[in-house]
């Protein structure tokens, strides 16, 4: 027995050498780990940061050489002698006038088609169908801009956009937002449209994520006291979820405004605002995209200041968003 | 108040409506890719894959400059981006589970999930571009590692949350340290997840062309440095599409089959794996 306990001891005298030995070692990995964990953690503050800091010092020169000017000024001529007359105003009417007709396009849809599946799509084919919808945002920027540019658009314009011309022609004020001067294949319209679909699968995920959060309970009970579905829809879930589709159709407005590739092959780049929505125009991200690589000095610190702008207003619209959206998460977890 | 036979047309008729627009929704995905199938087949051939892009009103030639240096810079960016957001999305997930800071980087992170793209390409051109004094391929793939991080952050965080705790109290009671727990009972619980969102980074980047724009360039030749201008396909599209000749028209056609094709296979290889994990 004896020899045991002074064996066990001897081992024991071993092992707790070793043990301290590997313990150091995972004190060390642990802590090391934990703080390239932290580090990268910061990391993403510090882009944040940058990101900001880098658009304020590039786009420094502008601001001083506008001012305030820049949000009012309509002229955009950086090729002007001796000083180039630089204004944000068409630019800004563009992004929000496109903005806007998308979501007017892509909002009805999107819970349309949330609708469907959370309501009355039969089981076996709602995988499918959310596929082919979510795929939709999977596609690159630039190949809905090749296809608006040489399919959408020329259709549009060909077969479309006359007829509504036509409809409105007589109709005041209607016949100026849908006038028939320049119809073509790039314009504000056919960016929107372009814009709707591509924000279409944004809406319809968050909009089935926040219907599915509504409680199986209250719908039954709806159901029970004899509500047709759309009854239920429009009573039960639609006011249960208000908060979570505002923030998510805030989220994809958020992704609209910054949309580029595909505006910028369809928008027509024309520094103008006409008013008709048939007439080319441009967004900030599409004249950042189309002349930046080309520009210089003061245009150059215009773009900049241009995508600044751009970056204030997403990130508004976002952080709308991303709070309406955890007023819902805060309601469905409590 | 309405009938109920009232009640119920009204009903039928919305959802009527609810089944139009996913009709109508479903069927962009497939016009488009008919069109990109019509367009860019006739382009494919051989050629594509082992020459390089061809000088204007020359015939022939390929995209292998272009798909190279599309191909290296996905890597290098998603190669930096996304051990950042495995570990950043780690410390939200574990370590900083009860900071205050948390929710702000979560917020943080968030917004830059959807920011514009193209500014995250200004950033980059006043952040690498204006130093170096040259376009180059490892700004552009700085660019897209920008992108990556966030994607990444969101679903690591999220797929290490839906590990349950039982699992890292077991392996802490064990006598784990901390990193062990998260790195082999946490990654290994919830690696398909990861995998999952890193796929999701590339498929994402992999069609990025605004962030490209100024930071790259492209290049005409076959370029393998990194400190120069280098071909890539998206850009290689932009610039191809809007020319008059030809060949070059079908070259972007095809070259843009190629980036749908691979990025929708992606997207999809992506969401297998994620289901068969839920699945099990």
């Amino acid at each position: 027995m004896t020899t045991i306990s002074e064996n066990s001891k001897n081992l024991d005298m071993a092992l707790s050498n070793d043990r301290a030995r590997v313990l150091k070692s995972l004190v060390l990995s642990d802590t090391l780990f934990s703080f390239a964990t932290r580090a990268a953690a910061y990391a993403v503050l510090l882009l944040l940061a940058g990101i900001i800091i880098s658009l304020i010092v590039g786009a420094w020169p502008a601001m001083k050489a506008f001012g305030f000017e820049f949000l009012v000024t309509e002229r955009w001529a950086p090729q002007l002698e001796p000083e180039p007359v630089l204004g944000a105003l068409a630019p800004i009417y563009g992004t929000l006038v496109s903005s806007f007709i998308a979501m007017l396009i892509a909002v009805p849809f999107g819970l349309g088609i949330a609708i469907f599946l959370t309501e009355l799509c039969p089981h076996s084919i709602r995988r499918p169908i959310r596929l082919a919808i979510e795929l939709l945002a999977g596609i690159p920027s630039i190949i809905y801009g090749m296809w608006g540019f040489f399919v959408l658009g020329p259709f549009l314009a060909n077969y479309i956009e006359p007829s509504i011309v036509a409809a409105v022609v007589n109709i005041p004020v209607l016949n100026s937002i849908f006038s028939g001067e320049m119809v073509s294949n790039l314009s504000l319209f056919n960016a929107s449209l372009i814009l709707a679909i591509m924000i279409l699968p944004f809406i319809t995920a968050i909009a089935v994520d926040v219907f599915s959060t509504v409680p199986p309970v209250l719908k039954e009970a709806a159901y029970g006291i004899g509500c047709t579905t759309w009854e239920v829809v429009n009573n039960v879930v639609l006011p249960f979820t208000r908060v979570g589709v505002v923030g998510g159709v805030m989220l994809a407005l958020g992704r609209a405004l910054g949309e580029t590739m595909a505006v910028t092959f369809i928008i027509g780049n024309s520094f103008k605002i006409t008013g008709s929505i048939f007439a080319p125009s441009t967004t900030i991200s599409a004249a950042i995209a189309s002349e930046f690589a080309e520009s210089e000095g003061l245009h150059q610190s215009a773009l900049i200041l241009l995508g600044l702008l751009l970056f204030v207003l997403t990130f508004i619209v976002l952080a709308t968003a991303r709070f309406m959206l955890m007023r819902l998460e805060k309601r469905a977890g409590a | 108040m309405a009938s109920y036979a009232a009640r119920r047309r009204n009903s039928t008729f919305i959802m009527g409506l609810c089944l139009a627009a996913t009709g109508i929704g479903v069927v962009w995905l497939f016009l488009i890719l008919y069109s990109l199938l019509i367009n860019g087949i006739p382009g494919l051939t051989l050629a594509v894959f082992t020459e390089m892009t061809p000088p204007p009103g020359e015939h022939g030639g390929g995209l292998l400059n272009a798909i190279f240096g599309s191909l290296l810079m996905t890597i290098i960016g998603v190669g930096i981006g996304a051990p950042i957001g495995i570990l950043a999305g780690t410390y939200l997930a574990e370590y900083g589970r009860h900071s205050k800071i948390t929710p702000v980087i979560r917020f943080i992170n968030d917004i830059l999930l959807s920011a514009p793209s193209i500014i995250i390409g200004l950033f980059v051109y006043g952040a690498v571009v204006v130093p170096m004094r040259s376009f180059s391929a490892v700004a552009g793939s700085i660019a897209l590692a920008v992108i990556v991080i966030p994607v990444v952050v969101r679903t690591t965080e999220d797929m290490l949350l839906l590990v349950p705790n039982t699992l890292r109290e077991a392996a802490s009671a064990l006598g784990l340290p901390r990193s062990f727990v998260i790195r082999r009972v946490a990654y290994r619980a919830a690696r398909a997840g990861l995998i999952t969102g890193v796929l999701l980074a590339v498929a994402r980047v992999g069609g990025e062309t605004a962030p490209l724009l100024f930071t790259v360039l492209s290049n005409q030749f076959w370029s393998a440095n990194l400190l120069k201008p280098m071909a890539n396909l998206p850009v290689t599209i932009n610039n191809f599409i809007n020319n008059p000749d030809a060949n070059w028209k079908q070259l972007a056609w095809t070259g843009a089959l190629l980036i749908t094709a691979a990025v929708l296979s992606l997207n999809i290889t992506a969401r297998f794996f994620g289901a068969s994990k839920d699945g099990r």
